[in-house]
């Protein structure tokens, strides 16, 4: 067992490409055990892709990476046998049942012991237990979400591979799969969750943003939010006026997120003045509205980070 | 710990059959079809249409040797129906060759061929026809009637007459009664058979890949032969219960008998089966979807119907086709399954057609394995 402290996942210059597209560019991980790592990023941006690689299922074009101190180039099979993968698609057997589809699973992982006593275990844990016979194609986002989650930590494995796990299911659902996360990594397992939740990503231990392939932010989500490239001004009472287009048209702000009567603006750290240019600005166009500089939230973070001129394009 | 990896193997390997023969009877529509499409067909291709044939591989046994002999044989071979492949001396030569089934057609001239000629009232030819090919019966008729005569409209033998038709014998072996479903339920089972092994197995195949349950699969400890072997065996025992339902239908409505060992036909069944794997196999890697499955078995299905022997005789075929047939798996259990059914040929009999199909199946196997293999990447 990898105790907490020690690194589960390492990872060098690891590059995906598919053709001419790079779908993971050169990416760095270090991830310690017994955590939850997130990996925020938008659809398309090679999340997917670096999971895959580091279960074994895709190649790497370039760069290197571990598990467990193994390879995932040439111990791929050592290493599934020690984690647990669930892709973003529901991948069980849709015109199994539940306890079908479970015992399959125990079978491919040659689960020892009192099998039937596992899975029970597994029905407990996760409220499968009314589900039984009830064939997995006929079940909610919900449901199906707990299956595969419970199909997914049957051989208790050590590293945990979640691809966007929480995308089809409810609120409800979310926070009661994150309370077993937490459980999960409670228990010594290593989770990897990949999301584009903001409220998800918040809760990791570790977080890495992703976009365009590339790692653009990493680090705990407090550090991450106090330490982000730019001020942000909240605006109350320029709701419905012209104030986001004007706001846009300054060159240092990078962001203008409204938010229910209030605006946010990431305007860039460098402008000392920022506050008193926005209030001239409003005042000159008669908005009668209240600026205030405000904490950092991660996706506020994100926006920064995934900025077109930090990705090094116009 | 070698043993405890191979428990493990087999383990999951018994999983993955579980599973499919599972999915597979909660699929009705494709169970039915299992025992429904070999009932449809036999009732379908109980009446098969007859072409002309050309080229049939004949064996001449001229006993006469004489000129008019020799002369009579090249009336025959004027008329591009049969071509003659083998001379002998021997009938027991001559009664392999056609077992074999290397010769269609057997032409027998008499010792005393110009006498009967003459003034006998017995045949004076007799012709051996495979039965157990669909039409030769009626090709051979055909030549019965062709008026033998020479290039100056007198034939030296018939005095200027024309040769009677009834005075050449013509014997159907194998099939006496030339009843066409002693020709199409032995070639049933292989047509049968390349549909659920090709459309079926490379379906399920692909099924896995377009739900998404491939890429959970790749993520566990199950190799990609598990994997195979494991969707693959339920098929195989499919086959052989298809393969029995025809049998068993043939001899119940249309008294189809199994002359030969009921021991070779299924062991010459599995051999097929294992071809046509490698080619159901070899599809699943094309297709991205159950739909384009679907449409390349079919693109197999079809050559293997009309040019297998199936339904035209083989020989009737241009060389073209012919070379294309010999790709086709089907040919060359059509040879062996008619032998051993109709004819009563022994499996080691057919060792040219059953090392073919390994030839077949070994060819399909490296192309199919080294391409699945690239898909997981």
């Amino acid at each position: 067992m990898n105790g907490t402290g020690q690194t589960a996942i390492t990872a060098r210059q690891l590059t995906r490409k598919f053709g001419d597209k790079v779908a993971v560019d050169h990416i760095d991980l270090d991830i310690p055990s017994g955590r939850i790592y997130g990996f925020l990023g938008p659809n398309g941006s090679g999340k997917s892709t670096t999971l895959r690689m580091l279960c074994g299922m895709l190649l790497p074009s370039e760069g290197h990476a571990e598990v467990f101190g193994l390879s995932v180039v040439n111990d791929a099979e050592a290493i599934r046998r020690r984690l647990g993968y669930m892709p973003q698609k529901f991948s069980l057997w849709e015109d199994l049942t539940c306890d079908e589809n479970l015992s399959f699973m125990a079978e491919l992982y040659g689960l020892e012991g009192d099998v039937e006593a596992r899975i029970a275990e597994q029905r407990i844990t996760y409220n499968l237990d009314g589900l039984r016979k009830q064939r997995a194609g006929t079940m909610s986002g919900g449901q199906k979400q707990r299956l595969a989650l419970a199909a997914a930590t049957l051989h208790a494995p050590e590293l945990l591979l979640l691809d966007e796990p929480t995308s089809a299911v409810d609120p409800q659902s979310r926070r009661d799969f994150w309370e077993r996360l937490f459980q999960l990594a409670d228990g010594g397992a290593t989770i990897l969750v990949s999301t584009h939740y903001m409220d998800e990503a918040e809760r990791c231990h570790g977080l890495a943003i992703i976009a365009e392939g590339r790692m653009v932010a990493e680090g705990t989500p407090r550090a991450l939010m106090a330490g982000v490239e730019a001020h942000i001004y909240e605006i109350e009472g320029a709701d419905g006026s012209e104030a986001p287009r004007l706001i846009r048209e300054l060159s240092w702000v990078h962001g203008v997120t409204q938010l229910g009567i209030r605006l946010r603006v990431l305007a860039d750290p460098s402008v000392k003045d920022a506050e008193a240019q926005l209030r001239a600005l409003l005042k000159q166009h008669d908005i009668d509205a209240r600026v205030e500089l405000t904490d950092a939230s991660l996706e506020d973070v994100f926006v920064v980070a995934t900025r077109p001129e930090k990705l090094g394009r116009k | 710990m070698a043993a405890n990896k191979f428990t493990a193997a087999v383990r999951r390997l018994r999983a993955v059959a579980t599973k499919e023969v599972r999915q597979l009877s909660r699929d009705r529509v494709t169970f039915g079809m299992i025992v429904g499409v070999p009932l449809m067909q036999i009732i379908l291709f109980g009446y098969a249409i007859n072409y002309d044939v050309r080229n049939l591989a004949t064996v001449v046994q001229d006993e006469a040797n004489s000129s008019m002999s020799r002369e009579f044989i090249a009336q025959l071979k004027a008329t591009q129906v049969i071509h003659v492949s083998y001379t002998t001396n021997s009938s027991d030569e001559l009664a392999r060759l056609m077992r074999e089934g290397r010769a269609s057609m057997a032409v027998v001239i008499p010792r005393d061929f110009e006498r009967r000629l003459q003034s006998d009232t017995r045949p004076v030819v007799q012709i051996l026809v495979d039965g157990s090919q669909p039409q030769l019966a009626v090709v051979a008729g055909g030549i019965a009637a062709v008026p033998l005569l020479t290039r100056h409209g007198e034939g030296p033998y018939s005095g200027g007459k024309r040769m009677t038709p009834r005075r050449i014998e013509i014997r159907t072996l194998y099939n006496p009664e030339k009843r066409t479903a002693v020709q199409i339920v032995p070639a049933l089972i292989g047509v049968i058979l390349t549909m659920t092994m090709v459309l079926f197995t490379s379906g399920a195949i692909v099924r896995e890949r377009e739900r998404g349950n491939l890429e959970l699969l790749i993520a566990t400890p199950l190799s990609s032969l598990e994997l195979m072997v494991g969707k693959l065996l339920p098929y195989v025992v499919i086959g052989l219960i298809q393969t029995t339902i025809i049998l068993i239908v043939g001899a119940w409505l249309f008294s189809v008998p199994v002359v030969g060992r009921l021991v070779d036909l299924y062991a010459a069944a599995l051999m097929f089966i294992a071809a046509t794997l490698g080619l159901g196999l070899f599809v699943s890697t094309l297709a991205q979807t159950q739909f384009q499955a679907f449409q390349l078995a079919f693109l197999t299905l079809l050559p293997s119907i009309l040019l297998s022997g199936f339904m035209f005789p083989f020989e009737g075929m241009p060389v073209a086709a012919q070379w294309l047939a010999e790709l086709l798996p089907l040919t060359h259990f059509n040879v062996i399954i008619r032998g051993i059914m109709l004819r009563g040929a022994d499996l080691p009999e057919a060792w040219l057609q059953l090392t073919k199909l390994a030839g077949f199946l070994t060819v399909m196997l490296i192309v199919a394995v080294v391409r699945f293999k690239k898909r997981l990447d």
